[in-house]
Parts: structure tokens; sequence; C-alpha cells
């Protein structure tokens, strides 16, 4: 999405965080999130991910530039004026009151009518498929059961931003996929604003819009799930989202969009230049598993390289290869399950090759 | 495979019941560990807690001294109709006699009738005399008629009231103590009556503690809520630093802590002292604030604090500060996120404080003794008061079984009202 014409709704400007005056937990963040956006938040722990919602909640004030909701400062404004909707890590559901009380929380504050609040709560509650749930305390509730309440909660007030710390951290996996998909449902039915947590990459790329990719309280990028995975501007993001060889180098020629570059165990490899500053500078050569080829056609790939395959683990649908090549001995190739494939046998010498475009030489960073 | 699952799954009834015995067995023998450890402790409380209540229990029913030193003429009332006049020859005949019989008895005897002339002396004031006079006349009475000769020796023996007391007194158990627990007595037809309006002191003693109590826990808290409240929200390090401050007046003597009010509230105290110094009261007519209600009120509420801190701390140490935000983010201000959603969760450590100072509260002794003076002193200084001055055991025994009555009243009511189990002590 281009900057300029979206309609945006949370806009970051410049803004800093440091808890004790001495580190910068977030490092100038700028970021637009457009209306009716899911944006994601994926990043290690420690990145700077909760204090980034903690701020636009309220929670804990920025050290340096603006939140700006609706091109409107709120820097100033208390978290209960800002009409937010949050989803916390632990649900925070209030366990003195039933699943009914916590829906209607927000509302009463609101100074709602009596009918108005049942009949918002009870949609409210229908629309997370726990209808018959509103009599329950939070502790009578299963875990996933008790984040639908919180979503639902969240949601009530119909606000037209809402904030998920990676609520679905505490739950297993079939829950959390299923959870996924209701989550992403109820977005794309509301068209309320997502601000989404998590350093889960799956759940991240199948959920957003957009993912902001933090590291070290800096966007490391930020862009859709597709171009996040095909297309990583650094090697941190190529090395945090999905599976990716790496090998270490030295640019020897640039031409244009590619790149000619020495790898440091002898060999050279034709790369798409995307962050590298020249010639002579060292960098990162990242290669997803899945376009790397066992023994290709002759002339059909610009890089071919010997290689030894050292271990096959059988996973139904791809078996997964590892050769050592260029003096790595942790080269991962996904050789497809189809028919036409060969047999290979661990100790084997085969050739591997890849295409100059699906080899992005990256920056140096390990 | 197939064989685990069958020998996995022990459907059979008697299989069931052999495994419950197998069960209490291999439990038993750490039962009895858990058991033999416990075993001093047990035996301890046995004999320096549970016995001497039950003991307590008993002293305040029992009554033996009339039946003892009077036996014969119990026996000669047995049937006597208090509210139909003076009763028969006979049982003057056999007072005589029994009165005799102690006078002549030696040294036990003569106790004997000390105790009698003071049991009946606390049923009706003044016949202490009676009794001594007519016991000491009583081996020289011969033959009768001995009726005439008693209310020679005594009118007193002339009235119905001073006979429906000995045939009152003669069963070897008795309510009385409770009845004068609450003001209460039994009038000369043997109906329960109130106290004359001159003699009633103990139902004011029971509203001044039930009251003093009460007051207390409240001020309590008011004062350890904040605080409580202060501590759970700091960081871990400052806040168990102020923990040992709480903590800090545990290592000083109860004594020192209530004399130390003295110094404070007293009439040249330091607090009435820096006010005289500042103009707010004047050098002559200074308020009193000790030896008083006021002087018990502050001390005790001084000494009680910790106990209602601390059992509110821990439940605020467990509430997660993200419930507040959660309320913030849905609109709540920060007052009603307070009141709406921190408070009620607190409710079990604030339940656990009150009943803890309150039970406390209402049986405190040293503290009002030291400074309440008159209208400060509660209904445990009346149980010393009578174990110690009056002696008078079964009484003190009775106004202790009440109180300890109503703490347990008390205990199951909250109980029955928050749940024990809802109690958190740290
Ligand atoms: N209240 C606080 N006081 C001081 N430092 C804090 C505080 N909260 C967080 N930090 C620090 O700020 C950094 C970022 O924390 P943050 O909670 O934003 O990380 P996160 O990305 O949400 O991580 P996670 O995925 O583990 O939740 C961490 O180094 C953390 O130690
Ligand atoms: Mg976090």
């Amino acid at each position: 999405m281009p900057d300029s014409d979206i309609d945006t709704l949370v806009e970051f400007v410049g803004v800093q965080k440091s808890y004790d005056g001495e580190t910068l937990v977030v490092k100038d963040l700028n970021l637009k999130v457009a209306r009716g956006e899911f944006l994601t938040m994926l990043g290690p722990s420690g990145s700077g991910k909760t204090t980034v919602l903690m701020m636009v909640a309220g929670f804990e004030p920025a050290t340096h530039g603006d939140i700006l909701l609706d091109s409107v400062p709120i820097n100033n404004v208390p978290p209960h004026k800002r009409g937010i909707g949050m989803v916390f890590q632990n649900y925070a559901l209030f366990p003195h009151m039933t699943v009914f009380e916590n829906l209607a929380f927000p509302l009463q504050v609101r100074r709602m009518g009596k009918a108005e609040v049942e009949s918002k709560v009870q949609r409210a509650l229908d629309m997370v498929r726990l209808g018959g749930f509103g009599h329950r305390r939070p502790g009578q509730l299963s875990g996933g059961q008790q984040q639908r309440v919180a979503v639902a909660r969240a949601l009530v007030f119909e606000p037209t931003l809402v904030l998920m710390d990676e609520p679905l951290g505490a739950l297993d996996k079939n829950l959390r996929e299923e959870m996924q998909y209701e989550i992403k449902h109820i977005h794309e039915n509301l068209g309320v604003t997502m601000v989404y947590v998590t350093h889960d990459q799956s759940e991240a790329l199948t959920m957003s819009n957009r993912i902001a990719v933090f590291d070290d309280g800096v966007i490391q990028q930020l862009a859709t799930p597709e171009s996040l995975y095909e297309m990583p501007e650094n090697a941190f993001v190529a090395g945090f989202i999905g599976e990716n060889n790496r090998l270490m180098g030295r640019v020897t020629e640039m031409n244009g969009q590619s790149c000619l570059v020495e790898v440091d165990a002898g060999g050279s490899v034709q790369a798409l230049a995307i962050n590298v500053d020249g010639v002579g500078t060292r960098t990162t050569l990242s290669l997803r598993p899945e376009r790397v080829t066992i023994n290709p056609a002759e002339g059909s790939c610009p890089n071919v390289f010997d290689a030894k395959v050292e271990e096959l683990i059988y996973l139904g649908d791809h078996m997964r290869t590892r050769v050592s090549v260029c003096g790595h001995d942790d080269f991962i190739v996904k050789v497809p399950n189809s028919s036409g494939n060969v047999n290979l046998t661990p100790g084997e010498m085969v050739k591997v090759g890849w295409m100059a475009e699906d080899c992005r030489a990256l920056d140096a960073r390990e | 495979m197939a064989e685990a699952v069958i020998t996995a799954a022990p459907t059979e009834v008697s299989d069931a019941v052999n495994l419950k015995a197998r069960l209490r067995s291999a439990t038993a023998r750490s039962r009895r560990n858990a058991f033999l450890l416990t075993a001093p402790l047990l035996i301890m409380l046995l004999i320096t807690f549970i016995v001497p209540i039950l003991d307590m229990l008993f002293r305040s029913i029992d009554d033996p001294i009339v039946g003892q030193a009077v036996p014969r003429a119990a026996i000669a009332l047995e049937d006597w109709d208090s509210g139909a006049g003076l009763p028969s020859e006979e049982a003057y005949a056999a007072l005589v006699a029994d009165l005799a019989a102690l006078r002549t008895g030696g040294s036990d005897g003569k106790a004997l009738i000390g105790r009698f002339a003071t049991r009946l002396n606390f049923e009706q004031p003044g016949v202490r005399s009676v009794i001594t006079k007519t016991a000491r006349k009583a081996p020289k009475l011969k033959e009768g008629p001995y009726k005439d000769a008693l209310i020679k020796i005594h009118k007193k023996w002339g009235q119905p009231e001073i006979w429906a007391a000995i045939q009152r007194l003669s069963a070897p158990y008795t309510v009385v103590h409770f009845l004068a627990s609450l003001d209460l007595h039994y009038d000369v037809e043997g109906s329960i009556v109130g106290q004359p309006e001159m003699r009633q002191v103990y139902i004011t003693i029971w509203l001044r503690t039930l009251y003093i109590s009460g007051l207390v826990t409240l001020l309590c808290i008011l004062l350890g809520y904040p605080v409580a409240y202060l501590l759970a929200t700091l960081p871990q390090r400052t806040s168990n630093l102020l923990i040992i401050l709480v903590l800090l007046p545990f290592w000083t003597s109860l004594l020192v802590r209530t004399t130390s009010w003295i110094v404070v509230l007293g009439r040249n105290g330091v607090l009435l002292e820096t006010l005289a110094w500042l103009g707010l009261v004047g050098d002559v007519d200074r308020p009193q604030l000790i030896y008083n209600m006021t002087g018990t009120i502050v001390a005790m509420t001084h000494i009680l604090l910790p106990f209602m801190i601390l059992p509110i701390y821990s439940v605020m140490r467990g509430i997660s500060p993200t419930y507040m935000r959660a309320a913030r983010s849905l609109g709540a201000n920060p007052a009603r996120a307070f009141y709406k959603v921190y408070l009620p969760q607190t409710v079990p450590g604030v339940g656990a404080g009150s009943i803890l100072v309150f039970i406390l509260a209402m049986g405190y002794y040293i503290t009002p003794a030291l400074v309440g003076g008159q209208n400060g002193t509660l209904i445990s200084n009346f149980i010393a008061f009578h174990m110690q001055k009056s002696l008078n055991w079964g009484f003190a025994a009775a106004l202790g079984a009440i109180l300890l009555a109503g703490v347990l009243g008390l205990y199951w009511l909250y109980d029955r009202v928050v749940g024990v189990s809802n109690m958190k002590m740290g």
C-alpha cells in the first residue's frame, strides 16, 4: 500500500520509548495503520511489541514523538477516553463477574439502557458462539472459551480500533488455529481495525493484511505476508520468516539488479542485489529451501554446485534433505514427493542448482 | 499390546474393592507418619488448650457447694413449693443438723461453711453473716422446734427467699452464672427476671465490647487498606522494606506498645503538649484522651493494624494489574475501575483481616486494662477481675464461655456469608 493515499486511523510519528532512561526499547517508530486493516506486529521476545501496544492504549507514555488517532494526537488522552478495545495476553476477564457482566461492563460505563445492554451483549456472545454461557464465571470456562469472551468484550462497545496482545499464546495448536480463523472472520465481518501482536510467524502470515517485523525496537520490514516471505529486505527478516538457507560471501561484481558473490568456501553465485552497498562488501545470500532443485537439467540454472546428501527426513508431502554444499553442512533442500523424483540415499553426491532471482543478496548482519 | 489393555482395565467389582483396600494399606504408613509428626503438638494443644477450655466450660455450670454443705436440708427442701409459705419443721431441723455437723467437722467443715456462705451471698447479698452466725449457734440447738429457734437467731430464716436460694442451689449444676452474665437472675418464685437497674452491668459491657471491637475493625480497614494498596503496587524491593516496618511492632512487647500511648496521649503527653503549644487546646481544660474509651480504641487500632494489613496485602499482591488496565481500556475512569474491578477482588483479604482483628479485639485484655480507665474496659477485664479478685471462677467461666460461643458463632456466620475457603491469610 502506498503511504500517501491510505485512510490512516493510527499514525506513529517518531515515537521512542525508554523505561529506564538508558536504553531505548522502541527506537524512532514511524508507522501508519489504515482504517479496517489487520496489521500484525511480529518479532522475537523483548523486541518491544507489547510496549508499542501499551503506548497506543495509553498505559505507557511515549518518551518522544506523537501517536495520532484519526489525525489527533492522543498522548494526553487518558486510557478510558481513547475508546480502544484491547485483548490482553492472559485475557484479564474479571473473575468476580459472570461472562454477561464482563461484557456488560463497557456498556454500563457508557450509561447504556438495560435493554440495549442486554441485546448488545447477547449479540456479541452469539458472534463468538457462546450464546448460552452468559451466567458462567470466567473460571468455569475453558481456555478457548475465555479467549472468545475476551474478544467479545473488546468488541462489544464497537470500538474502531482493537488491539490484541498475543491473545492465542496460551492455547494448544488446534484451538489456536480455530481461533485464528475466528478472529480473522470477525475482522472481516465487522470491518474494525486490528493491531495484533504475536511472535508466531505462521499466525502472522495467515491472519494479516500487513506485517510489521520488529526487532530491537525497530521495524525491520513492513509488508504484506507474501512479499515478506518472497522478498525479505534484510537478513533478519529472511531468517525470521520461514525457513532459509544462508551463504556468507563477498560481492565481486555488480550489474544493475543482479550481482556476483564470491562465497567464503569457494565458488561464485549469481544473485539479486537487494541490500548490498557495492563491490567488496560482505553479504548474506538467502535462499528458500523449496527453490533449490536437485540435479537440475543441464543449463537451466545459472548456479549449480556439487553437494553431498547428509540426511533425509521423510515428511509425507516432501522430503527434507540436508546436504553439504560450499562448506555449509546445514543446507536444506525440500524435495517434493512427486512421482518423477529421484530416490536419494545419504552419502550420495548430487548437484544442486537455483535461479539467480531466488537468491537474494542481503546485509551481512549475523 | 493386547495384554496391556486387558490388565489396565479392572472392571470387576471385586477388583475395585481390592484396589480400595490396597490403596488404604499403601497410604496407611504415610498417614501414620503424618500423625507421629504432629503428635507432640497435638498433645501440647490438648494439655494447654483443649483441656483448660473444657474445664472452663464445666466450671461455668458446676455448682456443688450447697449440695455438699447442706445435703440433709437439700433433701428436705426437694418437695417444698417456694410460692406457698415457709418450709416445714423438718427442713429447719435438717439445716440445723447440717450446720452443726459442719461446725463440729474440723477445719474442712468450717471452710465449707465459708464457701457455702459466700455462694449464697453471691446470690443474695447480705446473707453471708446470717449463715456464719447460724452455723456458730447450731451445735448448741439440741431440740426443737428448730423453726422458731432459727428465726430467733436471724429474722431472714422467717422469709422464704433464703430457703428458695438454698433449694435452687442444691442442684449440682446451675445456669445462674450464665444468667448473671446477661444481667438476669432467679426471683423468689424461681422464674428468670432481669436484675434491678443498679445491678445491671454486663449487658452494657457486652455491648461496649462489641462496639469497640467493631469500631477498631472498621478503623483498621480504613487505615490498613490504603497502606496495603501502596505496598502491593510498589516494586517488590521497596515493598519488602516497608513490610518490615509493618512487622516492626511485633518485635516490641505489647506492653511497651500500649504504654507508649500513655506518653503520647497523656494529659501532659506529647500530643496535647504540642497542641497546647500551638494554642489549639487550653492549658487547663484539656480533652481526656487516655484512661477512657478513646485511649482503648486508639491503642487497640494501632496494635491490631498489622493483622489487617497483611491479609489484604497478600490478596492484593495476587491481583494482576492487567485487570485495572482492562477496566480502563473498556472505558472506566480510575475511580470506577477501582470500585468495580479492584475492590471486589480484595474482599477475601478484607474479610480475613476483619475477622482476625474482630476476634482478637473481642478478647483483648492488657491494652484496655492499661489505658481503658472506667469506660474503656472490655469483657475480658471483667473475666480477669472475677478470676483474680472476686474469685468467682464459675462466673468468670460463664463469661468466657459466652465469649467463646460468640466468636465461634461469628466464624460460622462468616463461613456462611463469605466462605472460609475464600479467606486468605498470607
Ligand atoms: N515495565 C517495564 N519496565 C522496564 N522495562 C520493561 C518494562 N516492560 C518491558 N520492559 C522491557 O522492554 C523491552 C520490550 O518489552 P516488551 O514487553 O515490549 O517486549 P515484547 O516484544 O512484547 O516481548 P514478548 O514477545 O516477550 O511479549 C524488554 O527488554 C523488556 O525487558
Ligand atoms: Mg509482549
